[in-house]
């Protein structure tokens, strides 16, 4: 086959999606861009004004509110996430029997979708009812108000996002299996001790899979949305769980300030795109890339 | 001499019990785990079958006297004299007949032009892949205003169109996940049914797909989850709650039944869940197989 034929081929194979990317990804990304200089809302079409959305968000105090709840969301659940994720995923590497079993039952929880899980844990953390105060209320006079206490509202949800690690508990766990038995033999020939082995032989190793990790997670913790959504409207308690999702969204169809949605949208964007390229960039010398 | 023999086996069996006990504080710590985790489902599951009258008990009634099944019925049925129509049916239709379109799109796109970034050569090949990954980077909520625009200009709003229509213009994330299996086919092969003057085409559904049948289980598998959980897209772009999925339905449920009817909201839960629930106990390695290639290059 000669080559322009086959070039001919390639475009042709690849067509349905260099289409669907520019219509549906490149063109709404641009016009988010026009959109977030323009006063916009569905109803009447689009009028230029300038950076006054970005003005307006700089002094918008609940957008500064949604801002930090993210930022705090994220430096919280990020660590515990990728955290417990890798403990588990070491637990279940110990050559050991029933480890299928333990696997599936870290696993599921994952597995159970936002918006039931959201409902579910809805009524353990119920302040009154759940299940987790009646317990814990057995021990302590007064029991967290999970839902209801500004205080809470956050560890409830990096609590919820922990069991729900399964997933990246798995991608670890694959990395780790492939780990090569003659190093850490290797290590314990030297005398190596159970943490000495961890910290210099195992981590190195799975260190790519640290850094796919943490900016999965990143990017996941940054645009949590379905379960504050669910369980706390309009952010819930002093608007201590309103996240920059939730608000986007309730500024663009609630309040149909679309424009502003926009530009909100737009700095997302430029936030995770400089964080990603910062975390890669910070990772390079640490992130040991050999082996396979 | 005999101490110097004595003291390797000593050391030996102190070993063996260390490892002994190694490994029973490692089955304590995994067992706890376990039950720390499976707990809320087993709790939800729970709370599904009670009479309310047991719901809200102190102390916790952990297994209950009767099994309510009606929670389930009444659940599914909730608001169904006034809206006409049994609702939770309605919206497993709906959630179906999007899942099959949805798969049948993601599988059938992602392979072609997986296909061409993995084995045909083109000018821009290589630069048009790094752009294609870098897009996975553009968060959903910046295209949440101008998709809607989009579609509404298209008159799609108010219809399944935006929740499936994309799917069948290949997305990244799979692209590139079909890609690093199809480039590990020999590439022989190809060059072989070339001489014997199959088309492009031929090779790519007669000799490649055939091969890369795990990997496109796994894409199949991941975007009917994906699917059933999506809760924004049908936030944003469905009207009538007539056309609603089972998560938007589920989250308007208990918008509206909120309040202390717990075992109805797990029962409505639960309905959610355990199809998920059993779809992975019958593609557990698929399932397994997929998660782990995702964080590998």
């Amino acid at each position: 086959m000669n080559r322009r034929k086959e070039a001919l081929i390639g475009y042709l194979f690849a067509s349905p999606w260099l289409l669907g990317m520019s219509v549906f990804l490149l063109y709404p990304l641009v016009s988010a861009l026009y959109y977030s200089f323009c006063d916009y809302s569905v109803l009447k079409p689009p009028m230029t004004i300038g950076t006054a959305n970005y003005i307006e968000l700089y002094h918008d105090a609940v957008f500064r509110k949604a801002v930090a709840n993210t930022f705090i969301y994220a430096a919280f659940a990020l660590p515990t996430g990728l955290i417990s994720a890798l403990v588990l995923a070491m637990l279940l590497n110990a050559k050991l029997r029933g480890q299928n079993i333990y696997r599936t039952l870290f696993f599921l929880p994952s597995l159970v979708p936002a918006i039931p899980m959201a409902v579910l844990w809805n009524w353990l953390l119920n302040g009154q009812f759940g299940i987790f105060n009646v317990l814990i209320g057995k021990i302590v006079y007064h029991p967290p108000n999970w839902l209801g206490d500004p205080a809470w509202t956050k560890p409830s949800l990096v609590l919820m996002g922990t069991w729900g690690v399964g997933n990246t508990m798995l991608i670890y766990l694959a990395s780790l299996q492939d780990v090569p038995t003659s190093l850490i033999e290797a290590a314990e020939l030297d005398g190596a001790s159970s943490w000495q082995k961890t910290r210099n032989v195992t981590l190195p190793m799975i260190s790519p899979v640290i850094l796919f990790n943490s900016v999965m997670g990143l990017i996941g913790s940054l645009q949590i949305f379905a379960q504050p959504f669910v369980m706390f409207p309009l952010g819930g308690p002093e608007q201590s769980a309103y996240f920059y999702s939730t608000y986007l969204y309730d500024k663009a169809f609630r309040d149909h300030a679309m424009g502003y949605a926009c530009a909100m949208g737009w700095i997302m964007f430029i936030v995770i795109f400089i964080l990603t390229l910062a975390l890669i960039k910070f990772s390079e010398k640490r992130v040991h890339y050999g082996g396979t | 001499m005999a101490k110097l023999q004595l003291a390797p086996s000593r050391r030996n069996r102190s070993a063996k019990t260390r490892t002994l006990i190694k490994n029973s504080a490692t089955h304590v710590v995994l067992v706890a785990l376990s039950l720390i985790f499976i707990f809320p489902i087993a709790w939800l599951l729970l709370t599904a079958v009670k009479p309310m009258t047991e719901v809200l008990h102190d102390p916790p009634i952990w297994v209950p006297t009767h099994f309510e099944w009606n929670n389930f019925g009444d659940a599914m049925k909730y608001q169904s004299d006034t809206l006409g129509y049994i609702p939770f049916l309605v919206y497993a239709r709906n959630t179906i007949v999007l899942c099959i379109l949805v798969v049948t799109g993601t599988v059938v796109s992602n392979a072609i032009v997986a296909y061409s970034f993995a084995r045909l050569r083109w000018p821009g090949r290589d630069l048009m892949f790094a752009f294609t990954l870098a897009t996975m980077m553009i968060p959903f909520p910046v295209l949440m205003v101008p998709t809607f625009t989009l579609f509404h200009n298209l008159n799609w709003l108010g219809s399944f169109r935006p929740l499936w229509i994309p799917s069948w213009f290949g997305a990244a994330f799979n692209i590139f996940l079909l890609r690093q299996f199809f480039k590990t086919i020999p590439f022989e092969l190809s060059e072989a049914a070339r001489l014997d003057g199959a088309s492009e085409w031929k090779i790519f559904a007669g000799v490649i797909v055939p091969l890369c049948k795990p990997a496109l289980g796994v894409v199949a598998l991941f975007s009917f989850l994906y699917t059933w959980n999506d809760f924004i897209g049908p936030l944003i772009y469905l009207l009538d709650q007539k056309q609603f999925t089972l998560a938007l339905g589920l989250q308007s449920f208990q918008n509206q039944h909120g309040g202390t009817p717990f075992n109805q909201q797990m029962a409505a839960s639960a309905l959610v869940i355990l199809p998920v629930m059993i779809l992975f106990f019958f593609t557990q390695r698929l399932f397994v197989q997929g998660i782990s290639i995702t964080g590998l290059k």
